[in-house]
This record gives structure tokens, sequence and C-alpha cells, in this order.
């Protein structure tokens, strides 16, 4: 590779102080999104999605605490950055749109006004070209009667328009990386797709790189080049698309195309994966977070360190792959 | 609006026959005989009978109601027994004193405890958040007389910073031409700023006494609704957006947790309404406050029921505008009205 990747994230580590014991949320994890590239980040609810998001965008709440590694954006040091150099950062360079679009918006301020607080904050425009901006972008995520609506609150408006709004909002500055954490959940099927569309549609126009967290590996593969399978805080397998989808290596992934609805496969065909995710809190995590719910399981598999097997351009953190 | 402000006038109908009534029953119940003490200690118990025949109290007492009644249709609040006066003249004299003491006790409750309350937010568990915390339980836990003599002795005893505690202006001065009947207002408008400064130098403390009472439930109330709001996925998205602090915290967060403080401010004011009455005491505000009092000791029924009755129609009225406040800034409310 010539080209250093747009992000990187390596060997990170966050950890979250409870009144119940510390959460390890995330351990070790590392991936990398080139410039323009969109990479999909899956696993069930809970494997640490949103945190890795929160992460990147420094935005942990304060009970988080990174306990290692290190995120690079664009050349920056993120983790090293201070607060005005991110708050600079973040919305111009890099942008994230949320899972619950209507609480992501501010209930008492118009949206075309939202719109046009980020332009002036970061686009160097006076307060009549961020309006007259922020009507255009309306119409840009597909609003009908864009100057109409941006008079409009989120609550005149549908889960649906009020998540494009969030994408107006993300994409108005033009970002380099657009994180969006489960953009089209509790949106209806129609909506979802519509919705994707625009998302890789404004992405592809941008030379924008996109990380689409879902827990839909289906929804992954259909849109992404690569694909980043999280499990209890770990990244356990992380390959180009086409690759994962004709032969996935690790257990898990295998159980979630196994757990994923597809066309020619009868809904008692659709297995579900055992078990459910270790409780994070415990001490004594076993190398391998995945283990016990795992059949291919060997001795080896509870002595550390968990391997990390990079081969051929994808990597599989498992002791006894596919 | 107008349908609004008609609804909630309606509504506040029952709370105002529920007051006439309990007012009425409230001042018969209570000790002490009014004829008694009008016809005065040397009196004969003969003179005391013709007294209460005047007065009308030999009367049942759905008579006495019904003319209790009667009287109130005709806008009369009856004669006070101890000033001679109708007693809505006094009110309606007393009551502009009461409402300058109260709202701007209000105003300093809120220009310190919303601020207050908004620093803790921002650092909870810190130096400022612990500060806060002893300044608004200190506030609220000292009785009001309590505080407004404390302050008495501080700045006027012993600093000789503030004017005597003895009503709305000094002896020397003249209030000025009435407007609204309040001090501050009615001074500028005659563009008399030596009034001005006079009336606020005589209004400073015992103003202060209520703001510092008043301080702490608008103080929490702020604290735990910036708490709330600035956790939530709003201001998250808000900070991804990379807006600038004072964005975020002011126009997103502030006007957001604001809301449930403005609807506080309705318990705040009927708490301030209530400490009134000794404040005015203590700094002889010829108030209705004090008024009440004076009557009440003297078992004069008339300024009492006269006096629970304009409290009640004020706490109709300021939770109007309340109600109103709240809906020029929360654009949900709005719609649904
Ligand atoms: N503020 C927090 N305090 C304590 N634990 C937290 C906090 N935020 C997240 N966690 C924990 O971190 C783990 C990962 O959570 P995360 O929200 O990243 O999951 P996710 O993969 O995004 O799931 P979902 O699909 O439900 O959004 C969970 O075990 C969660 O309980
Ligand atoms: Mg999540």
């Amino acid at each position: 590779m010539s080209q250093p990747p747009l992000l990187s994230v390596e060997d990170l580590s966050v950890e979250f102080r409870t009144r119940s014991g510390t959460v390890r949320a995330l351990e070790a994890i590392s991936f990398a999104i080139a410039r323009g590239e969109t990479v999909g980040v899956v696993g069930e609810s809970g494997s640490g999605k949103s945190v890795t998001a929160y992460t990147v965008m420094r935005l942990l709440d304060d009970a988080a605490r990174i306990t290692s590694g290190r995120i690079m954006f664009g050349g920056l040091d993120m983790l090293g950055a201070d607060a005005g150099t991110l708050a600079e950062l973040r919305g111009r360079e890099l942008s994230m749109i949320f899972q619950n679009p209507r609480a992501s918006l501010n209930p008492i301020r118009r949206v075309g006004q939202q719109i046009a607080d980020v332009l002036l904050r970061h686009a160097n425009v006076g307060a009549k070209e961020a309006g007259e901006r922020a009507v255009a972008l309306l119409a840009e995520v597909g609003i009908p009667e864009p100057s109409r609506r941006a008079k409009a609150y989120p609550f005149e408006l549908s889960g649906g328009m009020c998540q494009r709004i969030g994408i107006a909002i993300a994409l108005a500055c033009r970002p380099a990386l657009l994180i969006a954490d489960e953009p089209t959940t509790g949106l209806d099927v129609t909506t979802q797709a519509t919705i994707m569309d625009l998302v890789s549609e404004l992405g592809r126009a941008r030379g924008m790189a996109t990380m689409l967290i879902t827990h839909d590996l289906g929804l992954a593969t259909e849109r992404c080049d690569r694909v980043v399978v999280m499990h209890a805080g770990h990244v356990v397998e992380d390959a180009p698309t086409a690759a994962l989808f004709a032969a996935p290596r690790h257990p898990y992934t295998a159980r979630l195309f196994a757990a994923t609805p597809r066309p020619g496969l009868a809904l008692s065909e659709i297995s579900t994966i055992p078990g459910g995710l270790p409780d994070l809190r415990r001490d004594d995590l076993p190398p391998c977070r995945f283990s016990t719910r795992c059949d291919r399981r060997r001795d080896a598999c509870d002595a550390p360190p968990l391997p990390r097997v990079t081969h051929q351009g994808r990597l599989v953190a498992c002791h006894n792959p596919l | 609006m107008f349908g609004l402000l008609a609804r909630r006038l309606a509504a506040a109908l029952p709370t105002l026959a529920g007051v006439i009534v309990v007012t009425f029953l409230m001042t018969r119940a209570l000790p002490g005989d009014p004829a008694a003490y009008f016809a005065g200690p040397a009196a004969t118990r003969e003179a005391v009978e013709e007294i209460r025949r005047q007065l009308g109290l030999d009367q049942p007492l759905w008579v006495q109601f019904g003319d209790y009644l009667a009287d109130l249709a005709r806008g009369d609040l009856g004669l006070s027994i101890t000033t001679g006066q109708p007693v809505l003249a006094d009110i309606a004299q007393r009551l502009p004193a009461s409402a300058e003491l109260t709202l701007i006790g209000l105003l300093i409750a809120a220009g310190f405890g919303v601020p207050m309350g908004v620093a803790a937010a921002l650092r909870p568990n810190s130096w400022v958040d612990h500060l806060c915390r002893v300044i608004a339980t200190a506030g609220v836990s000292l009785p009001t007389f309590f505080t407004g003599l404390l302050l008495v002795y501080v700045f006027y005893y012993q600093l000789g910073w503030a004017p005597a505690p003895l009503g709305r202006l000094d002896a020397f001065s003249s209030p000025p031409p009435q407007v609204t009947g309040f001090y501050l207002i009615d001074s500028l408008l005659a563009g008399d700023i030596e009034t001005f400064t006079g009336a606020a130098a005589q209004l400073a403390l015992p103003a202060l006494t209520l703001g510092i009472f008043a301080l702490a439930p608008i103080a929490r109330m702020t604290r735990g609704s910036m708490l709330s709001v600035l956790s939530s996925d709003f201001i998250r998205a808000a900070r991804a957006a990379g807006l600038s602090g004072n964005t975020i915290v002011i126009r997103y967060a502030l006007r957001n947790a604001l809301l449930p403080v403005v609807t506080t401010l309705g318990m705040v004011l009927s708490f301030l309404l209530g400490a009134n009455v000794l404040v005015e005491k203590v700094f002889a505000w010829p108030g209705i406050g004090s008024y009440a009092i004076e009557a009440l000791i003297a078992s004069d029924y008339a300024p009492v029921q006269g006096f629970v009755m304009a409290m009640a129609i004020l706490y109709v009225a300021l939770n109007l505008v309340i109600d109103l406040a709240y809906q020029a800034i929360d654009p949900r409310v709005r719609i649904e009205a």
C-alpha cells in the first residue's frame, strides 16, 4: 500500500467504569478505512459497534477510559488531539449519522436552522447564505418542498424525513469520512432502502469513505467493499466482502451468515447463534470471547493470546478457523 | 391563543370557587370574636351584641355566605375593621408593593439559580457543583425571616450599606407618580433617578431574602434538567457535527433544559407568595402580606378573605403567564394548543 489509510485504528481498548464493575467494551481492536472506501462493521447488539464509532469521533462519555491504542485520521492523532481541534474536525472532515433519527435532532429548533448551524460553524458563510444552502441540502437529500420543510420542527416530520435531515447535517460540509451508526434501524423497509441508496449515492458523488455500522450482515455485504465483524468487543474477522461472503473463516461469521435470511433460504433453515454475549464485566474473560458459544473450540482456545492472523488481506482471530 | 386563554381561565373557575368557600369557612372557624375586638375591651355585653348584629354575625352561616357572595359579585370585599377602609381599596393600594418585591425576588433567584445550575451540570461532582449545592441548601433551609434579619444585621447594622428596613422608600422621599405601582418602573418613567436608586436600595435586602429562598428549587431543577439534556442523543449529535461549546450549551442544551424549569416556576412563585408574608413583616414592607397578618391577629375577617382571594387570582394569572412563556419556547405545545 502506497497511500496511508484515511482512518486507522490500532490495538484500541476501551473500558467503562460502572458501579457494578468495569465493562471491557473493546479489547485490542484494529481496522483501517481507505479514502472513498465503504466498510461495514457488523455484529450482534452489544458487540461494541457504537462504542467504536464514538471512540473514533471522540464522543465517549465520562465513564469511558481508552486504555490502549492509537487512532489516526488523515494524519491526525485523534487520541492526542485537543478539544478545539476535534470540534473543528467533526462535522467538516468526519461526520456521523445516528441510529435514532428523531432523537438526534434538537426538538425545539427548526430543522433548516439546525443544518445552517453546521454551515455557520464550518463553511465560513453568513447567516443568509447558510439558510439558502440548508434549503439546497434538503433538496439534495430528497425532501420535497425544501423551503417549507426547512421551517419545520423535528416532531412535524416522519422518521425517514428526520434521517434525511441527519444525512443533510452530516454531509453539509462534504466530510472525508461518514460514520453511519445503524442509519436505517427503526425505519420501514422501503424507507431503509431509499436512505441507504441516498448514502451510497452521495458518498460516491463526493468520494467519501463510509463506515456503515449494522447488525444486518446482508445489508453490509450488499453495500460495502469490506466488512469488519465484531463480537463482544473483539474484531473477529476483517475481509473484502466477496471473499467473506464466499467463505467466512471465523466460526462467528459463519454463524452470522447462517442466521441471516436470504432469498432461496427457507425460514426453517435459518439457525440462531447459541448462547449470548459473555458478561463484559467479568474479570476472567477468556482470550477468545466466542469460545463458550463455539462448536469448533479446542484446548488451545483457552490459552492466551488470541491469534490475529492476516492472510491475503483478510484477518481472522481464531485458533481453529474454517 | 385566545382560545387557550379562555380555556385556562375557565379551568381556573372551580379553583376560585373553592377558594371563596374555603376562605369563608376558614375565617369563621378561626378563634377570636371580631365583634368583641371591634367593640373594644371596655364595651358592655349589650354593646358587643349590638355590633355583632350590625356586622351580620348573628345570622346563620349560609345567610352570611349569601351576603358574602352578593358583595363579591358587586366587587365589594367588605370593610376592614382595623383600617376602616374598603378591603378592595386597601389591597389595590398594597398589591403593587408585594408584586414588585416578589417579582424582583424571583428575578434574583432565576438570575443566580439558572447559571448556578448550568455550571453545576457542566461539571457534576466538581467543586463548583458542591459549592452550588451548599449555597442552595443553605438558602432553602434557613427560614426567610432569619435570612432577612441576618441580612439586616450585616448590611444595615454592621456595614451600613443598606438603608433602614422601613418600607419602600425612606421617610424623606415621596413615591413617584403612580402608573404601574412598581416604584422602580414609575420612578424611571418619571425620569426620577434619585427615587429609583432610593427604591432600589430599599428593595435590595427583602428581594435578596426572597431570592435566596427561591434559589434552591431553581438551581436544582436547572442542574437536573441540564444533566439529562446534556446526556441526550441530540447533544451527542450536535457535538458530532462539531458545533461550538457555546452553541451546544446555550442554544441546544439550555433552551431545552429550561422547559421543565419554566414549569416549576409556578411552584416557586407559590413558595414566594407564602414567604412574602414574613419577609414583609421583617422589612415593614407595606404589601398585602403584612396587611393580612395584622388583620389576622385582629380577627378581622374581610381583609384575610380578600388577601387569600387576591393570592388565588394572582396565582392563576401568574400560571397563565408561565403557560404562555412555555408555549413561546416549545413549538410542540403550540401545535397541540
Ligand atoms: N456508557 C456506558 N457505560 C457502560 N457500559 C457501556 C456504555 N456504553 C456501552 N457500554 C457497553 O459496551 C458494550 C458495547 O455497546 P455498544 O453500544 O457499542 O453495542 P452495539 O454493538 O452498538 O449494540 P447495538 O447493536 O445494540 O447498538 C455493551 O456491553 C454495553 O453495555
Ligand atoms: Mg449501537
